[in-house]
């Protein structure tokens, strides 16, 4: 075991180098391994959960009656989107600073722990309610719909967990600025630490709600609850969600993807502005969501349109980022032509290949968002399936190709093997296949949604009704893409099983990208995140003090709780 | 901090489109009045099916080929049931619920809104077509949530 102190080299400078640290202690490797191996058994669950969703709703099979459609539904919800992206975004996240800062703190690996435990036991409290079907309420557990009061615990603890995690990261990320005084922080640690102070936010709107309003009702402590402030707080969440399963994702664009392709991080600073707008603009982004709500003035719902368009500006930073880091790396290695860098990209290597894709599935997936934030634009498709295949194209496709892409060296790393020729054919080959699932599926969601086909809803004709029947086709391609995407789950828990227990053993390197312009360094208060904290919050205020005060003191009625099922 | 001259360039010319498009999005709902439906009143769930506005609710004309109408959302129906309009009618709902959030979704319109027990939702629309359109709630409500749709006769 090293403790952090006693590791010799500082890091100078704003990205570290590569191969200063190629390895990683046992014991924080423990805790990334530990974290990766619930994402990925919430992974096959919550993926096996939607194929047979797809085989429902398009008329192919019928349930038993000791399972429903919308308990399926809300295991597909809870795991993939809840119990996979925190776990994995954990041991992602603290496997690459412990990387970069030189190994963890021993507060921060004692955080770890406690937070997994938490996480875990929240997890299997929460997946047994929903199997057992007690909590068919999905995994936005809208208020007054009420589920087993133990869910609810289930999910707080989920949360707990998480904001344990939190102060984990913090500790050590300040303990490298408080040993390094007047150095940047290598750009990793940055991401890393920004995705957990989005955590933070995000932690606070759900545990506030689910702690302060819906266990004292759903234990009948309270007779009432107000539906809206629900709504409102768990959009806060959730959206904020959203950007932390994206500033993940980005991480490995901007820090790795540079190492993978033989080239530098284009602009560290950028990098870190891009980051900073993600961070403060991202909690109002959640109102869109309630764009067709009752209650909200026009006026109000149009600043919260302004303020979820700030969150385009970042994101087309990063498109220009990654094209110019693609294009530098292929002009350093002599390529003149116009297009040739594009050509020599290492198309063969499956963590660059998994990463372009998802990057190329970002250009939809962001049009897309446009279009649903977009004020009376969304009356066309709210509540459609064309949301739901929104969904699969961001966190489905950009993000799960992305982290499916990232495990690739993250698993080898951690077990101290190497990816092999035959493996990485095959994960080639996932890659194909998870996008062309998700091509077919998403396309035929976005296109039923257009024609009017309601999300989260079970197979039904609607007594044969003829605007129905134009959506039996496409419920088909849907049930297909999702049979593809499944063929995806399985190759890519075979490719796991061989990184983690049989391929050689051998060094596999974390990537880390080296700056391309070392003089051009950000400024050191960049580091200062009380900063960033502040002004978050201040756009938060503007957001939401005006809705909440309003709901708080509008004598609401308030509803009592109507038990699903 | 060195901004590259082609970024400088993609950044203006992004957040110039983007400036394009949110005073579109303004002007449709400011001056043409396109905004969503944002209809802002309360009513106890509990008193919805005995108050005035909702109890034994029908279809009203209340101008030429206007109407109204307060329609109950609850698990797992709309009421009063189904429609019949003539063409080129504008109806307005109005719509509350007594149990759960549900939604209200109109086929081949831009009919959508949300019922959230608690407030009142209003929404309008003018139906040029003639045909049956469906009604349906969008928004989980319950197991039994797949069976709640009426349907709008327009002749």
């Amino acid at each position: 075991m090293t403790h952090i102190t006693d590791v010799p080299i500082r890091h100078k400078g704003k990205a570290v180098t590569a191969g200063a640290i190629a390895g990683i202690s046992k014991r924080d490797s423990r805790l990334s391994i530990a974290n990766l191996s619930i994402a990925f058994i919430a992974l096959v669950i919550g993926g096996a959960a939607g194929l047979l969703q797809g085989f429902v709703r398009s008329g192919f099979l019928e349930l038993p009656s000791w399972i429903s459609y919308y308990a399926l539904l809300t295991a597909h919800g809870v795991l993939l989107v809840l119990v996979l992206s925190s776990f994995f975004s954990i041991g992602y996240l603290y496997a690459g600073t412990s990387r970069v800062l030189g190994g963890l703190a021993d507060k921060t690996v004692a955080f770890g722990w406690a937070g997994f435990g938490l996480m875990t036991a929240g997890t299997v409290i929460a997946a047994f309610f929903i199997l057992s079907g007690d909590a068919n309420v999905l995994y936005t557990f809208y208020t007054p719909m009420q589920a087993n009061p133990w869910f609810y615990v289930g999910l707080a603890l989920l949360v707990v967990g998480i904001l344990l995690n939190c102060v984990g990261m913090f500790i050590t990320y300040q303990s490298w600025r408080k040993r390094n005084p007047g150095e940047l922080t290598p750009l990793f640690a940055f991401f890393s630490n920004a995705v957990f102070v989005l955590w933070v936010f995000a932690s606070l709107f759900i545990a506030v709600f689910v702690v302060g309003m819906v266990i004292p009702w759903a234990f009948g402590w309270v007779p009432t609850i107000d539906p809206m402030i629900g709504r409102t707080m768990f959009w806060a969440f959730g959206h904020t969600l959203v950007n932390i399963w994206m500033l993940t994702s980005i991480s490995a664009w901007y820090v790795s993807m540079p190492k993978i392709i033989g080239g530098k991080v284009f602009s560290d600073s950028l990098a870190r502005v891009a980051v900073v707008i993600l961070v403060v603009a991202n909690v109002p982004g959640g109102f869109h969501h309630q764009i067709l709500d009752p209650g909200l003035s026009v006026e109000l719902k149009f600043l919260h349109v302004i303020q979820t368009f700030m969150i385009i500006f970042p994101s087309l930073m990063t498109a220009f980022a990654m094209l110019a880091t693609m294009e530098r790396a292929g002009r350093t290695k002599g390529v003149t032509s116009l297009l040739g860098w594009w050509k020599i990209l290492p198309w063969s290597d499956a963590r660059f290949f998994a990463l372009i894709v998802a990057m190329l599935a970002y250009i939809p997936a962001g049009l897309g968002g446009i279009i649903n934030a977009s004020n009376q634009v969304n009356q066309v498709v709210h509540n459609s399936i064309w949301v739901t295949g929104h969904l699969h194209l961001t966190v489905g496709t950009t993000v799960m190709l992305t982290f499916f892409g990232i495990s690739y060296w993250l698993i080898p790393y951690l077990s101290g093997r190497k990816m092999t020729k035959t493996i990485n054919r095959l994960a080639l080959a996932q890659t194909v296949v998870w996008a062309s699932g998700m091509l077919l599926m998403s396309g035929a969601m976005h296109f039923n949604g257009l024609l009017g086909s309601p999300r989260r809803t079970a197979n039904t004709t609607y007594n044969g009704h003829s605007a129905a029947s134009d959506w039996a086709l496409y419920e088909m391609l849907m049930a297909m893409g999702g049979v593809i995407l499944f063929i995806g789950i399985l190759l890519l828990v075979y490719i796991w099983i061989q990184l983690a227990f049989i391929a050689p053993k051998g060094d596999t390197d974390f990537p880390i990208g080296e700056d391309y312009n070392k003089k051009d360094a950000s400024p050191l208060f960049m580091d200062r995140w009380a900063i960033w904290v502040a002004l978050a919050t201040l756009s938060i205020a503007i957001a939401y003090v005006i809705p909440l005060l309003d709901f708080a003191s509008g004598h609401s009625p308030g509803s009592p709780p109507f038990l699903m099922p | 901090m060195h901004i590259h001259r082609y970024e400088k360039l993609w950044l203006i010319i992004g957040s110039l489109i983007l400036l394009v498009f949110l005073a579109i999005l303004a002007i449709q709902t400011f001056y043409l009045e396109m905004g969503p439906p944002s209809h802002a009143e309360m009513m106890d769930p509990q008193e919805v099916r005995e108050s005035e506005l909702f109890a034994d609710a029908e279809l009203t004309e209340i101008g030429d080929n206007e109407y109204e109408i307060a329609i109950v959302a609850e698990m797992f129906a709309f009421q009063p049931g189904d429609l019949e309009i003539p063409a080129g009618a504008t109806v307005h709902f109005t719509l509350a619920s007594p149990d759960v959030t549900h939604g209200f979704k109109i086929t081949d319109t831009n009919v959508n809104v949300m019922v959230v027990p608690g407030h009142i939702s209003k929404v309008s629309h003018t139906f040029h077509e003639a045909g049956e359109y469906l009604i349906l709630c969008n928004e989980y409500c319950g197991l039994g949530h797949e069976f709640m749709a009426n349907t709008i006769t327009v002749n």
